[in-house]
């Protein structure tokens, strides 16, 4: 049986994000994060996204130009440290912003990817990030309910793909990018290389076709990902 | 060797063959610097690596490859990589034998607070929490009294906290200190520093042993 082939063109997959959607992007920092399939729903510029995302890059990178584009109304991330911008607009009531701890929101997002509602955990009891959580008694101790998060679409960035939806991904830019392909309603992949099915050995797949929809092909890659100079 | 190379030194000592060990961000990635090259240890970063092998040489840096705080790393022999879910099992299931991390201030219960102060600066906790909940040994890594001259060592935290009760050492520029039930235990001190700039410096009461002090 033949693979079916899922390349997309940028345009047409990106089209498909709506007002209101839920978006998770990955990356951690520069590494994965998908910045053509960003640069174009900017473009495209809907309104009052959720977008999740370990982190909110750095000012004029990634995330930042849907924050500057005024697009984004909720923002759940681990850190945003790096983005001064994006601390002036929750500072300023401009977005609405869950911190999540790092681990947690990974696997809130890989258990929504997984068919699952939820996990249980005790990381940051005592703490401030357990206010407002739902507790949970096990054993005599208690424990904190930690919801999965489902999205609308996850963009995500690949190094390489075949037609069929295979990704694979390199080194730390892996990050958050194979959970949230297995998150959402709808994955959208920009991959640096396109191989012919098959190319990819079985074994080498990090996130396999079934949770890839669409297959944007990167022609040549922007300044944006390469080394940042500091 | 300067007071801070010497803090970062000692902490390093305490990094020995066959430890898997995670270097916050900030100063504590630093002390990577001081461990010695043919110590077998794993350094694990919490953005998908368990491996590094050091900071990547000037112009050799390779644009997919970069630790928790953004700097640009090579992978040593041996290493893996692996995507944050894994990167938190790894941590919450108990498989850092040591982390080092910084603080905004730490207690003499071993509370740590190094994430938020309120109205001031409130970014997100990144792996913090995981980090300080969950690895065997929780060492802290900071300058002994802040920017103003206030101690970073108190009783007990006033900043809102990243872990109850989960600090086992801390190392300053002026000493090593370590949580035990009956209280603070100052343990080694820095060379040409008293006993009684040690006390001066430290919001909470230390416990000091007879005897001659270790210097560092």
């Amino acid at each position: 049986m033949p693979a079916l082939d899922k390349s997309a063109g940028l345009t047409e997959a990106i089209a498909r994000i709506g007002d209101g959607a839920r978006v998770m992007i990955g990356g951690f920092g520069v590494p994965g994060t998908p910045f053509c399939l960003i640069e174009e729903l900017v473009r495209r510029g809907p309104k009052n996204l959720t977008i999740i995302k370990n982190d909110a890059n750095e000012p004029g990178m990634g995330v930042d130009w849907l924050l500057s584009a005024g697009m984004v109304k909720r923002l759940i991330t681990s850190h945003v440290g790096l983005n001064g911008n994006a601390i002036r607009m929750m500072n300023a009531g401009e977005i609405e912003v869950e911190f999540v701890a790092q681990g947690i929101l990974a696997e809130r997002i890989r258990i929504a990817g997984a068919g699952l509602k939820g996990f249980v955990s005790d990381i940051g009891m005592g703490t401030l990030l357990a206010e407002g959580k739902q507790r949970l008694e096990i054993d005599g101790e208690t424990y904190l309910f930690e919801p999965a998060i489902e999205a609308d679409f996850a963009l995500v960035h690949a190094a390489r793909a075949d037609a069929g939806g295979n990704l694979v991904y390199e080194a730390t830019a892996r990050n958050f990018n194979p959970l949230m392909a297995m998150a959402a309603e709808c994955t959208i992949a920009e991959a640096e290389t396109i191989v012919p099915v098959g190319e990819i050995g079985p074994d080498a797949v990090h996130t396999p076709a079934p949770f890839v929809d669409h297959l944007v092909a990167l022609a040549e890659l922007p300044e944006v990902y390469g080394v940042v100079k500091r | 060797m300067s007071s801070k190379d010497r803090m970062l030194a000692r902490a390093a000592r305490d990094i020995t063959p066959g430890m898997t060990v995670n270097l916050g961000i900030g100063l504590p990635t630093q002390v990577m610097n001081f461990v010695a090259a043919d110590c077998p240890v794993c350094l694990h970063s919490e953005n998908g690596i368990a491996g590094v092998g050091g900071l990547a040489a000037p112009g050799q840096a390779n644009r997919n490859l970069i630790d928790a705080g953004g700097g640009y790393i090579t992978c040593a022999p041996g290493g893996s990589f692996f995507d944050s879910a894994v990167s938190f099992a790894l941590v919450r299931g108990g498989r850092l034998d040591l982390t080092l991390l910084g603080a905004f201030e730490v207690a003499a219960n071993g509370d740590l607070a190094n994430w938020i102060i309120p109205g001031k600066f409130a970014a997100g906790v990144g792996g913090a929490i995981e980090l300080a909940q969950k690895a065997k040994q929780v060492g802290v890594l900071t300058t002994h009294i802040d920017k103003h001259g206030n101690p970073k060592i108190l009783e007990r935290c006033t900043l809102p906290l990243t872990a109850v009760g989960c600090v086992h050492r801390i190392y300053t520029d002026m000493a090593v200190c370590d949580v035990r039930s009956d209280g603070l235990h100052l343990v080694e001190i820095a060379e040409g520093v008293s006993l009684a700039e040690v006390r001066e410096a430290t919001g909470a009461p230390l416990v000091v042993a007879d005897g001659p002090m270790p210097t560092f």
